[in-house]
């Protein structure tokens, strides 16, 4: 619990206003505490008269931390395919690691996964646990989740990252809930703090609003899932050297009660947004399906893929894979495009850590120019056209 | 079929605003609804208890206030609600949230089907679910776009992918937590709300659902926030000027470099 000492509480306000979740209330000069306080703590080391304490929790330290050591990155292969946010995660793990001063693992797992272990290696991984098996050709949370928890257990990294990706999320929560770890979402900053090597780890919440930053002081392994794309990868180099060790799998963990009947791969691979450095988004000012004609074709000159407001996905114009915002996906490519978005809160949350955004809105009042570096104001049926030929002249030039 | 849905009561989007003064969200008029994602999840419960029979129980834990989104999923078809509530609960990460609920659901009996949200749109964390889970040694399915045939002992189902989509077959109890494309939740009907007015919400301490202290609350979260603070600020937007075509020519000079 938030306790308030009366005898040193001035009432001065301080946490009212700093407290981000409104939880405390100064009440005839002194500080009350509400329902909605989450024990976040900042309070306590803003309040100058050091009248806050958070009192009760008494942690159980449930490893002896020195004993876990090592960084680890789980490399998401699928249907032939290594997925891009492993590499940007091999890049961190590098980074970590060395300050650390550990070795970086990357853990593989799939089937008929060919060479791509010596490519982990090629871009900055240690050593390779590659569990390569027909039985984990397609995704199951069981399985996956009982590869990685075995090779965890015996192991002991300090810390475990993996993608934020629709497999990443959904079994990577499985594996830190069995080993009691504590696991974070959707990083976007990963760092290691000075002192005790903890691994703070920073992630938007709120849709945005509000960046928190995360410890897990008393369990290891340290466990978090990124952002695809906030993260820089490593240039592959052929001379590096590593381990490959394949992983030694029994029955137990090669089976599932879920079973997999059918992988339906879109034809064309542009659903998964997440992945794409170039996003064109298209929202109701489209007016009809066949306007994302148009969005398709600058995404084409751009090499990009095709993004949709809740609104556009609503009409039927395009699929949900493609929406972007609150309940859609959360993208953050180098460059968004917005058409025909007006901005709201909910499509805003998901895109607003693009590197560079740009909105066409014929309404100079659209929200959206709120968060756009660059903003033209007009029709997109007449801008888009002239920007397309602009940009091929340009690219051929 | 007994199904239960976990839903959980979250501040609205559109009111949570940072205040540029302070820095702080600003909270006046922040209205609290049902997540989303949770809404898709009671309308699908619903449906399967329209084909199949049985009954859907909803379960939250938060606040006291939280009855009212127990009371809305009553009012759109849900039987019975239960909320899980106790100061002791404050500060739980997605483990003690996902212990809390696992236990307050072995209190109340077996269960066939749970069924959670994708996220909520408070932490957007999708922890919860696979968790609860973990805690209870049931399969768990995660981004249900569509439910393509339920039966009597196994059930038939889309999950979404980022590449495109895996049909999936299991037999229950399973857990699956649902995407919004897996349906359109119904407006409550008058007589729908008439008895979610009337409901008796089941009200749970940590006590009664026999929860461990030392797994609940702070105390039981391995994750501790140690800093919370505003984004980094975006530069000043810039409105291009001129006519069409000379916007155009600027824009694609300032973009140069992605092209
Ligand atoms: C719980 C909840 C969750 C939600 N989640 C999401 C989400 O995940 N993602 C999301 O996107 N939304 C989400 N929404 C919906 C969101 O609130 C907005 O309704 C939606 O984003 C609006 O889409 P839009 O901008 O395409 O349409 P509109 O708001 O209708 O905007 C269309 C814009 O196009 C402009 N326009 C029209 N014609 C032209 C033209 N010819 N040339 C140029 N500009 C033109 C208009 O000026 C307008 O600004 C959610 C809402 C709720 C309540
Ligand atoms: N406090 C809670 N009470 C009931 N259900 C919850 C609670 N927190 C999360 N859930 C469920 O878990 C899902 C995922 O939430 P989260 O892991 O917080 O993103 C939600 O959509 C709910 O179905």
């Amino acid at each position: 619990m938030l306790i308030v000492d009366s005898d040193l509480c001035v009432g001065c306000g301080q946490c009212e206003d700093d407290c981000s979740f409104g939880a405390i209330e100064v009440v005839d000069r002194i500080a009350v505490v509400g329902d909605t306080c989450t024990l976040c703590g900042s309070c306590v080391d803003r309040c100058e008269a050091e009248a806050l304490s958070i009192e009760g929790v008494e942690k159980s330290v449930q490893v002896d931390l020195d004993s876990w050591s090592g960084i680890w990155v789980y490399c998401e292969y699928r249907a032939g395919k290594l997925a891009s946010v492993s590499l940007e995660l091999l890049g961190v793990g590098r980074k970590l690691a060395d300050t650390r001063g550990v070795e970086l693992s990357a853990v593989l797992i799939g089937s008929d996964t060919g060479d791509t272990a010596e490519e982990l290696i090629g871009r900055g991984a240690d050593i390779v646990y590659r569990a390569d098996n027909s039985a984990l050709e397609h995704f199951t949370d069981k399985c996956y989740g009982s590869v990685l928890t075995s090779l965890i257990r015996e192991h002991q990294p300090e810390v475990v990252l993996a993608g934020a990706t629709a497999i990443g999320r959904s079994f990577i929560p499985g594996v830190a809930n069995i080993l009691g770890a504590g696991l974070t979402a959707d990083c976007t900053e990963l760092e290691i703090r000075n002192g005790d090597g903890a691994l703070l780890q920073t992630r938007p919440a709120f849709g945005g609003n509000i960046m928190a930053t995360i410890v897990c002081p008393g369990s290891r392994p340290q466990m978090s899932t990124v952002r695809p794309k906030v993260m820089q990868e490593l240039e592959f180099d052929a001379a590096r050297q590593g381990d490959i060790v394949d992983v030694l799998l029994d029955d137990t963990m090669l089976f599932s009660k879920v079973r997999v009947l059918e992988s339906v791969v879109a034809e064309n691979d542009d659903v998964n947004i997440q992945e794409s450095d170039v996003l064109i988004g298209g929202g109701r000012g489209l007016d009809s399906g066949k306007g994302f004609e148009l969005i398709r074709e600058l995404a084409q000159s751009l090499d990009g893929a095709v993004s949709a407001s809740r609104a556009a996905v609503d009409a039927g114009w395009i699929g949900y894979p493609h929406q972007v915002g609150q309940t859609g996906k959360t993208v953050a490519p180098k460059l968004y495009i917005a058409c025909g978005i007006s901005g709201a809160i909910q499509h805003v949350a998901g895109m607003q850590s693009s590197e560079t955004i740009v909105a066409i809105n014929r309404d100079e009042n659209a929200p959206i120019f709120n968060v756009a570096d660059f903003g033209i104001v007009g029709d997109l049926f007449e801008v888009l056209p002239k920007l397309i030929s602009k940009i091929e002249g340009h690219r051929k030039s | 079929m007994n199904i239960v849905v976990c839903i959980k009561q979250v501040p609205d989007a559109r009111d949570v605003r940072l205040d540029p003064e302070t820095n702080t969200l600003a909270r006046e008029g922040v209205q609290s609804i049902m997540n989303p994602y949770d809404q898709h999840a009671v309308e699908e419960a619903v449906r399967l208890k329209e084909q199949l029979g049985g009954e859907v129980t909803v379960l939250s834990m938060g606040p006291p206030q939280a009855q009212d989104v127990l009371r809305q999923a009553i009012s759109c078809g849900a039987d019975r609600g239960v909320l899980v509530s106790d100061r002791a609960f404050a500060g739980a990460d997605t483990w003690a949230t996902s212990y809390t609920l696992a236990k307050a659901l072995k209190k109340l009996g077996s269960f066939d089907l749970i069924i959670c949200g994708k996220q909520a749109i408070d932490g957007d964390t999708a922890q919860v679910g696979p968790g609860l889970a973990i805690q209870l040694e049931i399969p768990f399915v995660t981004c249900i776009q569509k439910i393509r045939e339920a039966g009597e002992t196994e059930i038939i189902m889309e999950r979404m992918m980022d590449d495109g989509y895996d049909v999936i077959a299991v037999e229950y109890p399973l857990l699956l937590t649902v995407v919004k494309d897996i349906n359109e939740p119904r407006v409550p009907s008058l007589k729908g709300k008439m008895k979610a007015k009337k409901a008796e919400i089941v009200v749970l301490s940590a006590e009664d659902v026999g929860a461990d202290p030392a797994k609940i609350g702070l105390a039981g979260s391995p994750t501790q926030v140690v800093d919370v603070f505003p984004p980094p600020l975006r530069g000043e937007p810039a409105l291009l000027t001129g006519s069409v075509d000379e916007q155009v020519e600027q824009l694609v000079k300032k973009i140069a470099v992605y092209l």
